[in-house]
């Protein structure tokens, strides 16, 4: 799987919900889908690490909009997993982690670099956000970030379904 | 999936493939045309197939779906055979309920709802990413995770009259500080004594509606009109760190082949994971118990302020609805310790039990199930019968019927506000669009999911709590 460990860059400072333009063809970051408990969503990109990127940018959707988050404030983001499934949970783990710890708004994801690791799986990488202090409006909360239902479909791209516990 | 009518509320799930026991779902047939919607009846047998369940899987009458167990599944495992799940509690770990009654009627507060409500709102901070008022140190956080309610009460937020008034006494004595991460604290320590968002309310409201007076007068609710606060939250973010910790080591200890469902993942009772799950998870629910213990505190102090007096706010009860217990019930005849995972449930003990503070012993205890914003909220009472129908288990809300997605396309906060106003109810937010997610057109009818587990013998209809004024994260 070369492709995994390939960089890819997509941060957007503004844009607005899940669809994003890449070049003249459109390519929807991510759809958000009905679940009547909790939160679901569908994140896609050309690689996994695209995939992810906009995974993290479907689960700040649900709490906030980040398209209007400045970029001021980079966190670097590691983490491991023993398979993908788990690297997705703990990757979007650490956006929960930075709200509750740091009041840090994920607005952007830069440079995330995804390869086999010690643990199973590996993942490099950098949010790009403001505090929370900057005057945003916080729409929702989300709890954690679960197994059940997850999905990492791999085709022409690849497509992550994840359902969040809100 | 074919269901088997036992009665107009109760059907079972038959027993077939690698289920070990049956299902059993308490239901009207208009609460069951929900779950039939979604998963929930496929979770509930998905948990009927662990090890070492005993006697049913069962699904309380407000149950949807989760993820791993229904929201509002029970189940009871064997110590020995038998297994604890992370999944089976929640993320939320001891997402729960206090409330407090008051000497105060409808009419004192009358022009002072507003005052009382901005207060409140002033006092408890709410909301995502809203740290508390109280600085904390990783050695206080440590006591607490290992007294709970208790250590608030220690430490001047309450009266030693609140611990009695409390699921546990305020306190699970198998905490181990220890055994919760770093990571876990970290996000604990800025958090104690916040509400929280999503589903999490903080609200004023009357007594409309009193079926049992006996009952109702021995858990202090006297007369309609008098005044009560209702507290909702949880263990916010340090038990929710908790859960996914603890559901990756599982994963990583003891895989993930031949779950169905990933959020599944257990471990026998009796290994030494499980032991350190069991010791963080209590942990979780002793930080729960103090949080709103000092929000409770908090409340208090504002009423005594805006209305001059302390208004005699004395506890009636503060329950877990997410969490695993070790309890005696009855199996086969004999005596038994079980494990027993309410993950969106109320315990439901009648007369008798020891674990019903002597105040309540002769009535069984309060069952305190809050409606969606805005709607009624009721007040139970467990009954002995109940530990051979569901554990001694019943419903603990009014339960979703649509997506918080769909809630936000058909409803806008600043209608459902307007709406209430006009009923006479207050409302604060801290986001209009969280108030939308939270539309009670999105819930159940909770009159039905009481009414249901009244007639059950799950809990009787004790009193019916209406709402002043509403404070949301």
């Amino acid at each position: 799987m070369a492709g995994h460990a390939g960089r890819s860059r997509f941060f957007l400072a503004t844009g607005g919900g899940g669809v994003l333009g890449h070049g003249g063809d459109h390519m929807t970051r991510y759809e958000i889908l009905p679940h009547t408990g909790d939160a679901e969503f569908r994140a896609y990109g050309r690689t996994l690490e695209e995939a992810f990127g906009n995974a993290a940018l479907a689960l700040a959707s649900l709490m906030w909009d980040w398209a209007k988050v400045k970029p001021r404030i980079v966190r670097q983001v590691r983490t491991e997993g023993r398979d993908r499934e788990q690297l997705l949970v703990n990757f979007l783990g650490e956006i929960l982690f930075l709200l509750d710890t740091q009041s840090f708004l994920v607005g952007g994801v830069d440079g995330l670099r995804i390869a086999p690791g010690e643990a199973g799986w590996q993942l490099d990488g950098r949010f790009l956000g403001d505090r929370l202090s900057g005057g945003y409006e916080i729409h929702g909360g989300v709890k954690a970030v679960t197994y059940n239902d997850m999905r990492i479909e791999e085709g022409d791209g690849v497509a992550l379904q994840v359902v969040v516990d809100v | 999936m074919e269901l088997r009518k036992i009665s107009e509320i109760a059907w079972e799930i038959p027993k077939d493939g690698d289920m070990k026991v049956p299902g059993l779902v308490y239901a009207s047939r208009k609460l069951l045309t929900g779950v039939e919607n979604d998963k929930t009846l496929t979770q509930a047998r998905n948990v009927a197939c662990l090890p070492g369940i005993r006697r049913m899987s069962y699904v309380m009458p407000d149950a949807h779906q989760g993820y791993g167990f229904p929201i509002g599944g029970v189940a009871a495992f064997d110590l020995e055979e038998g297994i604890i799940s992370p999944g089976g509690v929640g993320y939320d770990i001891n997402c729960g309920v206090r409330l407090l009654r008051s000497d105060f009627t409808e009419k004192d507060l009358e022009d002072r709802r507003r005052a009382l409500l901005a207060g409140i709102f002033e006092e408890v901070p709410a909301g995502v990413g809203k740290g508390g008022v109280t600085k904390l140190s990783r050695n206080v956080l440590r006591d607490i995770l290992s007294r709970g309610a208790e250590w608030a009460v220690e430490n001047g937020y309450g009266e030693s009259g609140d611990l009695e008034r409390t699921e546990e006494r305020g306190r699970m004595g198998e905490a181990d500080p220890a055994a919760v991460s770093d990571r876990a604290m970290e996000r604990g320590v800025p958090q104690l004594g916040t509400l929280g968002a999503g589903n999490h309310f903080l609200e004023i409201q009357q007594v409309d509606k009193i079926y049992d007076r006996p009952v109702a007068a021995a858990f202090g609710l006297d007369a309609e009109g008098q005044v009560t606060v209702m507290i909702h939250c949880g263990s916010r973010g340090l038990g929710h760190q908790v859960a996914s910790d603890y559901i990756n080591l599982m994963e990583n200890a003891f895989g993930t082949a031949g779950l169905p469902d990933r959020e599944l993942v257990n471990a026998p009772f009796r290994s030494g994971l499980a032991r350190r799950y069991y010791g963080a998870m209590c942990a979780a629910v002793n930080y729960a118990f103090a949080n709103r213990q000092m929000i409770a505190h908090r409340v208090r102090d504002v009423f005594a302020k805006v209305m001059g007096a302390a208004g005699g706010m004395g506890q009636v009860y503060d329950v877990c609805h997410n969490v695993a217990k070790v309890e005696t019930h009855e199996l086969g005849g004999l005596r038994k310790d079980l494990c027993v995972h309410r993950k969106g449930a109320t315990r439901s003990f009648g007369p008798g039990r020891p674990e019903v503070p002597a105040v309540y012993r002769s009535v069984g205890q309060p069952v305190l199930i809050p409606g969606s914003m805005g709607t009624a909220s009721y007040v139970l009472a467990g009954t002995r019968e109940a530990e051979g129908l569901s554990f001694g288990s019943t419903a603990h809300g009014a339960g979703r019927l649509m997506s918080r997605h769909e809630a936000l396309r058909r409803f806008r906060g600043e209608q459902i506000r307007d709406d209430l106003a006009r009923r006479g109810v207050e409302l604060r937010a801290g986001s209009w669009k969280g108030v939308a997610e939270e539309a009670s057109g999105a819930y159940k009818d909770v009159d039905e999911v009481v009414r249901v587990s009244h007639e059950a013998g799950l809990g009787r209809l004790v009193a019916r709590l209406v709402p002043l004024a509403v404070m949301k994260g």
